[in-house]
């Protein structure tokens, strides 16, 4: 049984190399020249590569090449003369056997044409037809016409070749009937051929005539319809131009075909959009910056989506930066609004010089807005353009800056428009071609003006500077928007405060700011530098600092309206949040005015988180100091205020109105910004009363706060104090109806946020493999490899085994060579030594017969 | 007869050249209160050049081989100059400061200065501001080498030191420090003098004490006072605690009592915070103390400044990641839902605040955090916390003006992005806030 299993394992063994190696095993499957080298020993992973081999096979080929080269070669040792193939390509195995043929022919033809001496002028090249000589060709009278029909062409070459070469049948049988119409004597030979010349003669004559007559019928025709054809087309100059050239009918009609191809068509214009679709378009563009800016919000750092650059609501591509895009929002935009835009500016150009005329005549030349009128009338002269859409390119230039006012200003337009009194308007020059330099240059321009004066200089400056119109403007403008906010402080500064003007220029500072966001973005940066490194002085020197002037509020306000307050990170708005946040912290509360100023500033901060509801805790400590103050009998809450404000001290109980009078008069209104600003002394009925509206103020936000904050996990933790403030509140009912209500249903409002409180996990991260120890794998179970060294050195060791084994083959080689060369010439010598024998016999033969007949001859004549 | 006489003569005049420098020198004690600077300083500088000849050349003789004299009625006048209950002595102090580079003069002075104190709180019970002041400044002055070496710079030169003096052992110099910081500390001292004491009271007094555990009164009186006091006693009572095997069971009730909201709004947030990182910096603390400890800082900065949360939560992190056992505050995989949080806000003692019942909610909702780095700052509890710790050091002195210049500095890779809405006022829409509750007339 230990026998049998290997043999077993063995016998499909030969197969395998058998099949592997090909067809020569397979078609000598004679087992007796197979030999098999028996394994001792099954060895795991050794590759057996010769367990079988055909021995006899190997040598009869082995044999076969060394007669077919060693031999030859020996053979042809003492010979010297070598045959060449000087045949064009033949040793060179790149190019295919056609282009050879081809070659050779070439070469063979050129040779053929070269000339004989370079003496003989006369000696021209052979031309040829089909292969045959033209100059044999000529000596033919009848010249085979490649335009005569191809069946008589074939007929008589039939009859030419059957007189020719003397064929018989069908020939012969019209011969022998032309025999027996002619007549019946027999004619020879050479009369035959003769009469059949002349009549292939007469046969060709005849139908050079007719085609001949074909011609003349195709051109009479051709004229005929030349004539018609003046009559039917109008493009009568071009077709006879091109009827002057040969072959003219079909070219002509080529033409034709063409032209008509290739006539220009109506192209289809854009539809006009309907209102549906602008207004879904517009809603589809909002929606696009909705999720852009809740990108921002969420502080996602996802740039994939993140498009080129920012489009603001009102930015209709009039920029200097931008160059995507324009021109199919004005392909859309033009036809409508642009006729309306100008017909509108008309307008007002007519309102305008119906005033003052002379003025209006001496500034028109400065006035970009005469200029567009100008442009635009021109284009709607040009009997060229027709539509909008072809003046679209030339009139770019000048359609933008209509288009960004009639998109951004509309409203701003017309109620300048409609509400500037005429003479107001007549006093104002009407270009600001200088845009001014220094901040004191536009002061003293607008200083002493009225509001609607102010805001329609401050409106032409923008415009007679528009980046498009030079060079410098968007510098000018960049510089407008830094005055104009410093004429803004100043405005809030003044007492009283000229809010309203500040409150139309919000608008312009919106546009400067969508012209030109980077240069906005930093000069209101350094307006909150400015304010933050005045409040750190003050608070390095005193300890504490006072609430700034109305004019830090405002810029903080302008800060919101101008930038997206949502972003997670924004570099205007999170350093402006700090700035809110420096102000409801390091500023004690010491007057109503400073209450009236924390109160605005809160409102700032939860308008900045509005939409994104993010956590503000300043905001809450600031609130809840209100409250304090405000609180008529403190027990024991001063725990949980928080630094401004203080337990006890003389402004703890600054918002407490103990009039009862003054309480029930009290009507609930909205605060009004100028308490913020100058020292004002009230009466003591007003201060109530305010004191009541900061209250009411501070409780509305409050809940405010509780709305946008209900969700936080830790509501009830931030409230409770303020609850406890409330309740307090509510218990004491010195406060007006309107207020006791309002407390209750903020209490309320806080306490019905019920909220579970979830345990809190920790994202599961990844779990980090164990450390393990790896086992060093070591090349040690392969067998027949050198081991323990480096790649080099193995690599070494192989190339020095692979050379012995080459040396040891050619060795053997080598032998088996000159073993082959022995033998060979062994059988050479035995061959001439069988052969010399041969010879020497058959001399001895030879001379043996002669001997004998030498010697018959001789015993006959000794008998004789 | 003659030389009897001439004896007497001489006798006289050295009894009344000994009045003349006795009145001279009474003189120059006088003058040290002169309103004049430059008058006191000069008369001080006399005053130590008497000192120095005077021990040199002692008035009496010395009772026998070797005694130690020091002119110590003389120096005691000038320590009682310096130490006007009425004039303010700083200048002068400063002056004086460099005498005490002395060993002699050092221990002279502080023995000078316990009597001094002793007779001006006799004479008057409640000494004005000014003489706490100067005695504060004085005492300040002292400082004495950490390690033992011979004591041998004398301001009075001797012929040779001799071992059993006093003055030149270490031993009795702090023994005498210790008494004169001890008769100091004993009187009431007004509040601002209290504070300046316990500042320096860990590294230049308590070192030098020969018995340090003997401020434990003190230190525990002040650490009942509350405030910023308790905060400055208790670096004091750690040091005691640490190196000198106090028993103080209160000390982390203590500390967990001084937090409240004001603590990111003190003048002392650095230093309370980095000696409430030293504090809790042990891994022996009880799990329940930290965790009750994380969950007040992480209540508390509910109400912080940005600035302060940006160095808190940090700190809360940290307190985490030293003790793995209050990981469950971030992180509570089988945690039932609850109503209310078991936290007690209210309870003084932190073993029964029921913290470690609790979870951070407070930093989930300072996720939601205004400021960006707030934000990210909380948003690390998401995560499984890292293991090495984030050092706040850089973080303690942190102010809003640099966090405000560090987001003015950081500059997105995109175009500043505007507001797509268009302004139509200062006030905004209709339905903004400041256009509810404001008008601009």
């Amino acid at each position: 049984m230990g026998k049998a299993r290997p043999r077993a394992a063995r016998r499909p063994a030969p197969r395998a190399p058998a099949g592997a190696r090909g067809s020569a095993a397979r078609a000598n499957p004679n087992p007796f020249e197979v030999k098999v080298n028996r394994q001792k020993f099954q060895i795991l992973g050794r590759k057996a590569r010769h367990d079988v081999g055909l021995p006899g096979v190997a040598r009869a080929r082995a044999i076969r090449k060394r007669t077919q080269t060693l031999l030859k070669e020996y053979k042809d040792r003492d010979k010297s003369n070598v045959f060449t193939d000087k045949r064009f390509g033949e040793y060179n195995s790149n190019i295919s056997p056609e282009e050879k043929m081809m070659k050779r022919f070439a070469l063979e033809q050129q040779r053929h044409h070269e000339k004989k001496s370079i003496y003989n002028l006369n000696e021209d090249e052979e031309l040829t037809h089909y292969g045959q000589s033209l100059a044999d060709i000529e000596k033919h009278n009848d010249i085979v016409d490649s335009d005569s029909d191809a069946e008589e062409r074939g007929m008589l070459s039939a009859e030419l070749t059957a007189a020719h070469f003397g064929g018989r049948g069908l020939l012969h049988k019209k011969t022998s009937q032309q025999e027996g119409e002619e007549g019946g004597k027999p004619k020879s030979r050479k009369e035959l051929i003769e009469e059949l010349i002349a009549k292939s003669k007469q046969e060709k004559r005849e139908r050079q005539a007719q085609r001949e007559d074909a011609l003349e019928l195709t051109e009479k025709l051709d004229q005929d319809w030349k004539e018609i054809q003046t009559l039917l087309s109008h493009k009568t100059p071009k077709s006879e131009k091109k009827e002057k050239k040969e072959n003219p009918k079909p070219d002509a009609y080529d033409m034709m075909v063409r032209e008509l191809g290739f006539e220009m068509k109506a192209q289809p214009s854009n539809r006009m959009k309907t209102e549906e679709e602008l207004a879904k378009e517009e809603q589809e563009r909002l929606r696009k910056l909705e999720t852009e800016r809740l990108r921002r919000m969420l502080g996602k750092e996802d740039e994939s989506v993140k498009k080129p650059k920012h489009m603001s609501a009102d930015d209709l591509n009039d920029g200097f930066v931008l160059d995507k895009d324009d021109r199919r929002l004005l392909s859309y935009k033009d036809g409508k609004m642009n006729v309306e835009e100008d017909v509108h500016e008309e307008l007002s150009r007519e309102t305008g010089s119906h005033g003052n005329n002379e003025e209006e005549s001496e500034d028109e030349s400065g006035d970009p807005d005469s200029h567009s009128d100008l442009d635009s009338s021109a284009e709607s002269g040009d009997p060229d353009n027709h539509s909008d859409l072809d003046s679209s390119a030339e009139s770019g230039e000048e359609n933008k800056k209509p288009q960004r006012e009639q998109g951004q200003t509309p409203g701003k337009r017309l109620r300048s428009d409609q509400n500037t009194p005429k003479a107001a308007r007549a006093e104002l020059p009407y270009t600001f071609a200088v845009a001014p330099e220094s901040y004191e240059e536009l002061r003293s321009v607008l200083s002493g003006r009225s509001m609607e004066e102010q805001l329609l200089v401050v409106e032409r400056i923008q415009k007679c500077n528009h980046p498009s119109l030079a060079v410098g403007n968007k510098e000018k403008l960049e510089k407008l928007f830094g005055f104009l906010l410093e004429y803004v402080g100043d405005l809030a500064t003044s007492d009283p405060p000229n809010l309203k003007v500040i409150d139309k220029l919000v608008v312009q500072l919106y546009n400067l700011c969508q012209l030109f966001p980077e240069s906005a973005s930093s000069s209101m940066q350094f307006v909150l530098r400015d304010a933050m490194h005045e409040m750190e002085e003050m608070i390095e020197t005193k300890g504490r600092a006072a609430f700034p002037g109305l004019d830090v509020l405002i810029y903080l306000k302008i800060v919101g309206l101008l930038f997206p307050t949502s972003d997670f990170r924004h570099p205007v708005v999170t350093p402006a949040l700090m700035c809110l946040s420096q102000l409801l912290t390091k500023c004690p509360v010491l007057s109503l005015q400073d209450v009236v100023k924390g109160l605005f500033v809160c409102c700032l901060f939860l308008e900045c988180v509005a939409l994104s509801h993010r956590f503000i805790p300043e905001v809450i400590n600031f609130l809840l100091g209100i409250l304090y103050i405000a609180t008529p009998n403190k027990q024991s809450q001063g725990s949980t205020l928080v630094h401004p404000f203080r337990a006890l001290g003389k402004n703890s109980e600054l918002l407490l109105v103990s009039d009862a009078e003054d309480v029930a008069t009290w009507q609930r209104g909205s605060l009004p910004l100028r308490w913020a600003s100058g020292p004002r002394a009230p009466t003591a009925t007003e201060a109530n009363h305010a004191r009541l509206s900061c209250l009411a103020v501070c409780l509305a936000l409050l809940r405010h706060c509780t709305i946008i904050y209900g969700t936080l996990p830790s509501f009830h933790a931030v409230t409770r104090p303020l609850q406890a403030l409330l309740t307090q509140h509510l218990t004491d009912c010195s406060h007006p109806h309107e207020l006791q209500e309002l407390f209750q249903s903020t209490l309320a409002e806080m306490e019905n946020q019920k909220q579970l409180y979830r345990p809190l996990l920790c994202e599961k991260s990844k779990p980090v493999p164990l450390k393990l120890f790896t086992p060093r794998l070591v090349k040690v179970l392969e067998f027949g490899r050198k081991q323990g060294s480096s790649k080099e050195e193995q690599e070494r060791k192989r190339l020095i085994h692979k050379h012995k084994r080459e040396f040891k083959g050619a060795v053997r080689e080598i032998r088996k060579d000159n073993q082959f060369l022995a033998r060979m010439q062994l059988s050479e010598i035995m061959e001439r030594d069988a052969e010399r024998k041969r010879r020497v016999k058959q001399l001895f033969n030879s001379l043996a017969t002669q001997e004998g007949e030498w010697k018959a001859l001789k015993r006959k004549k000794f008998k004789k | 007869m003659v030389m009897a006489g001439s004896q007497r003569a001489m006798r006289k005049y050295k009894v009344w050249m000994r009045h003349r420098y006795c009145s001279c020198c009474n003189r120059l004690g006088e003058l040290l209160v002169h309103p004049t600077f430059q008058v006191k300083e000069l008369a001080l500088g006399t005053l130590m050049k008497f000192v120095q000849l005077e021990g040199a050349h002692p008035l009496e003789q010395p009772k026998w081989e070797g005694h130690y004299l020091f002119p110590r009625t003389l120096f005691r006048a000038v320590v009682g100059g310096l130490l006007s209950p009425t004039d303010d002595q700083s200048l002068l102090l400063s002056q004086f400061r460099e005498y005490l580079e002395f060993d002699d003069v050092r221990y002279h002075t502080m023995q000078a200065a316990s009597d001094a104190v002793a007779q001006v709180t006799n004479q008057q019970p409640e000494p004005p501001l000014t003489f706490w002041n100067n005695a504060f400044a004085l005492l300040c002055a002292v400082s004495l080498p950490l390690q033992e070496q011979d004591l041998s710079s004398f301001y009075v030169k001797h012929a040779e030191l001799l071992d059993k003096w006093k003055v030149t052992h270490l031993r009795e110099h702090r023994k005498v420090f210790q008494t004169m910081w001890l008769s100091f500390l004993k009187h009431k001292l007004p509040v601002s003098l209290y504070k300046k004491v316990l500042m320096v009271m860990h590294d230049s007094i308590l070192p030098h004490l020969a018995q340090p555990t003997l401020m434990i009164d003190f230190l525990t009186s002040a650490c009942d006072v509350g405030g910023a006091i308790s905060l400055l006693a208790l670096n004091g009572l750690f040091i005691l605690i640490h190196k000198h095997n106090l028993e103080h069971p209160d000390f982390y009730r203590k500390l967990y009592g001084l937090l409240d909201p004001s603590v990111f709004h003190v003048k002392y947030r650095a230093r309370f915070f980095h000696l409430a990182d030293l504090f809790l910096s042990s891994s022996h603390l009880p799990a329940y103390l930290v965790a009750a400890f994380a969950k007040r800082l992480s209540r508390l900065a509910l109400t912080a400044p940005p600035e302060a949360l940006l160095m808190v939560l940090p700190f809360i992190c940290n307190l985490l990641r030293r003790h793995p056992a209050c990981r469950v505050l971030v992180h509570r995989p089988q945690g039932p839902e609850l109503d209310t949080d078991p936290y007690d806000p209210e309870e003084e003692d932190p073993a029964q605040s029921r913290a470690l019942d609790s979870c951070l909610w407070e930093l989930q909702t300072l996720q939601r955090h205004y400021h960006p780095e707030v934000s990210k700052a909380a948003s690390v509890i998401n995560q499984a916390l890292s293991v090495p710790e984030v050092s706040i050091a850089p973080l303690l002195e942190l102010t809003a003006y640099e966090v405000f210049e560090q987001d003015l500095k950081k500059k997105g890779p995109e175009p500043v992005p505007l507001e797509f809405i268009p302004a139509q006022g200062l006030l905004g829409r209709r339905d903004d806030l400041c256009a509810q509750f404001f008008t601009l007339s």
